[in-house]
């Protein structure tokens, strides 16, 4: 069976869509809490336009990171994990295959449905491409983030709530510069600057992400 | 170049005495913890090891008798 | 030179020197804080502004100063175990890390009380005070997962690996925080420090950011002591020191 990027990438896409109920779950996650706010807050839509872009950016960053708990642990139970790593391909091109194949399943689909849950939100109409533009990328920094941590918790049992403190640091960066691209916009100001800046973090968090969760991958399986 | 007129005056800090001496106490006590702990497992370290050096002996005089 | 390298990374060898060392630094440690605390809290002029409150800045500073750079030290201390397989290194890691948490535990507790006179509020959503909270949750999360492995190397690796993504992220994070702050800054105030400091106010906070640096040594040593005597129990040297000591 040949093992490189593409296979590996077909791989997770195809078990991703067998198990099809939870590609659903950060989705439902993302419109559940966007139902939650107007209810804990306020209904008003002006008040809500204020805070929307804010909001949207929060609840993908939480969508995001209730999802990548489960990037490695299912090749991890079934020894896939381990045949992966003993494969003549670098660790970094199989761990650079299953990122992507996450972020297709969460990421991607989060940041097409930001615009129908904007408009829940009463998002001003400037906000809406921007919204998308900051999540398509800010998503893919998330995931590639979030490995780091789901890498090096996979082999623990309650790894959930520790990799949530790992991970939160690190996400904040991408959360910045994605809430305040949505935030410019609406207010009327250029967004060049910081998604500028998101594109940045993307390109770094492509270069050193997967190095970093290799690493973590052969911590956690060897010790 | 003391700058305080009394040492009543010190205390109160021109009416700030709660937040400085509570900032100060604090930290006082926090950074003696830093030290105090370490000093006091090792303490706990060494009875541990004794006690276990002595069980050590007594074990090996009982299989030698 | 690679032996002075190896003899430096065997446990034994930094326990004994240590020893000797230890007492003089912490003379040296607890002379250079009296003298700043002295200082700072009665001789120093108060603050044209602020008033007295100002007196925390000798704690507040030295501490975030420390607070951040024990990171850097736990961080590289991590990378030299992973990368040299250093167990001494490892232990150097693993003790600074709940020193640099607790620095940074003082340096908010310490910023947030000095809040309180200054802006009316305890707590305070500023670029400086936000980003030590950042801090905070990094070395808590190096210490949950130093704790959460059952295997010691692993452990030591996992979280040399996590110091290090830290230490690459903490400039990040940082810039990031300050320009969020920038943006949504409200008003005039820039942050917890004096804007300008006469040097009748600046020198004894040199000298109370000696004594913290000389502090940490002292702090950081001990617990590696401590920590070399737990791991290395089972060898004679350790033995017949404790034997060497009834108490």
């Amino acid at each position: 069976m040949e093992l490189g990027f593409a296979a590996i990438l077909r791989r997770d896409l195809l078990l991703a869509f067998r198990h099809r109920g939870e590609i659903a779950n950060p989705v439902l996650f993302f419109f559940m809490v966007v139902t939650l706010i107007p209810l804990g807050l306020t209904p008003e839509a002006s008040r809500l336009a204020e805070i929307a872009p804010g909001i949207l950016w929060v609840m993908a960053l939480l969508a995001s990171l209730l999802s990548v708990e489960g990037m490695f642990q299912g090749d991890y139970r079934d020894g896939t994990l381990e045949q992966m790593m003993i494969l003549p391909q670098p660790l970094y091109v199989m761990v650079l295959a299953k990122i992507l194949a996450h972020w297709l399943v969460t990421g991607l689909p989060l940041t097409l449905l930001a615009p129908v849950l904007g408009m829940m939100l009463s998002l001003p109409e400037a906000g809406y491409l921007p919204l998308v533009l900051s999540l398509l990328m800010g998503t893919a920094v998330l995931s590639l983030v979030g490995a780091i941590g789901a890498a090096l918790t996979v082999a623990l049992r309650k790894g959930g709530l520790l990799l949530s403190l790992i991970v939160m640091p690190l996400y904040m960066p991408a959360l910045i510069f994605g809430a305040s691209t949505v935030q410019r916009a609406v207010d009327g100001f250029p967004v060049e600057g910081p998604l500028a800046i998101l594109g940045a973090l993307l390109a770094f968090s492509l270069l050193v992400s997967p190095f970093a969760t290799a690493g973590a991958l052969r911590v956690s399986m060897h010790g | 170049m003391f700058q305080f007129e009394s040492i009543n005056d010190f205390i109160q800090m021109g009416g700030h005495g709660y937040y400085v001496w509570s900032a100060y106490l604090i930290s006082l006590s926090v950074l003696i913890w830093l030290v105090a702990s370490p000093l006091q497992r090792k303490r706990k370290f060494v009875q541990e090891m004794i006690r276990q050096q002595r069980r050590e002996m007594a074990r090996q005089e009982t299989s030698n008798t | 030179m690679w032996q002075w390298f190896h003899r430096l990374g065997s446990p034994r060898w930094f326990y004994q020197a240590s020893g000797k060392w230890l007492p003089w630094l912490s003379i040296l440690a607890a002379i250079l804080l009296c003298v700043g605390v002295v200082w700072g809290l009665g001789f120093a002029p108060q603050d044209a502004k602020q008033g007295n409150s100002f007196r925390i800045i000798y704690i507040h500073v030295p501490a975030s100063f420390l607070a951040l750079a024990g990171y850097y030290v736990m961080a590289i201390a991590g990378a030299v175990g992973l990368i040299w397989k250093m167990k001494l290194s490892d232990m150097v890691m693993k003790s600074a890390a709940p020193i640099g948490a607790v620095l940074t535990f003082v340096a908010l507790v310490t910023g947030a009380i000095w809040g309180k006179p200054t802006w009316g509020t305890y707590w305070i959503w500023d670029a400086r005070i936000t980003s030590m909270l950042v801090l905070l949750f990094l070395y808590l999360g190096v210490i949950a997962l130093q704790y959460s492995y059952t295997s010691q190397d692993a452990a030591s690796k996992a979280s040399a690996v996590l110091s290090l993504v830290g230490m690459v992220n903490i400039p990040i994070i940082y810039k990031s925080v300050d320009w969020w702050y920038t943006l949504h800054q409200p008003a005039t105030i820039k942050f917890t420090e004096a804007p300008s400091m006469h040097p009748d106010m600046f020198r004894p906070l040199l000298v109370m950011i000696l004594g913290f640096y000389c502090f940490y040594a002292v702090a950081l040593i001990l617990n590696t002591r401590v920590e070399i005597l737990h791991r290395e129990r089972r060898t004679r040297w350790v033995q017949d020191l404790v034997a060497g000591k009834p108490s």
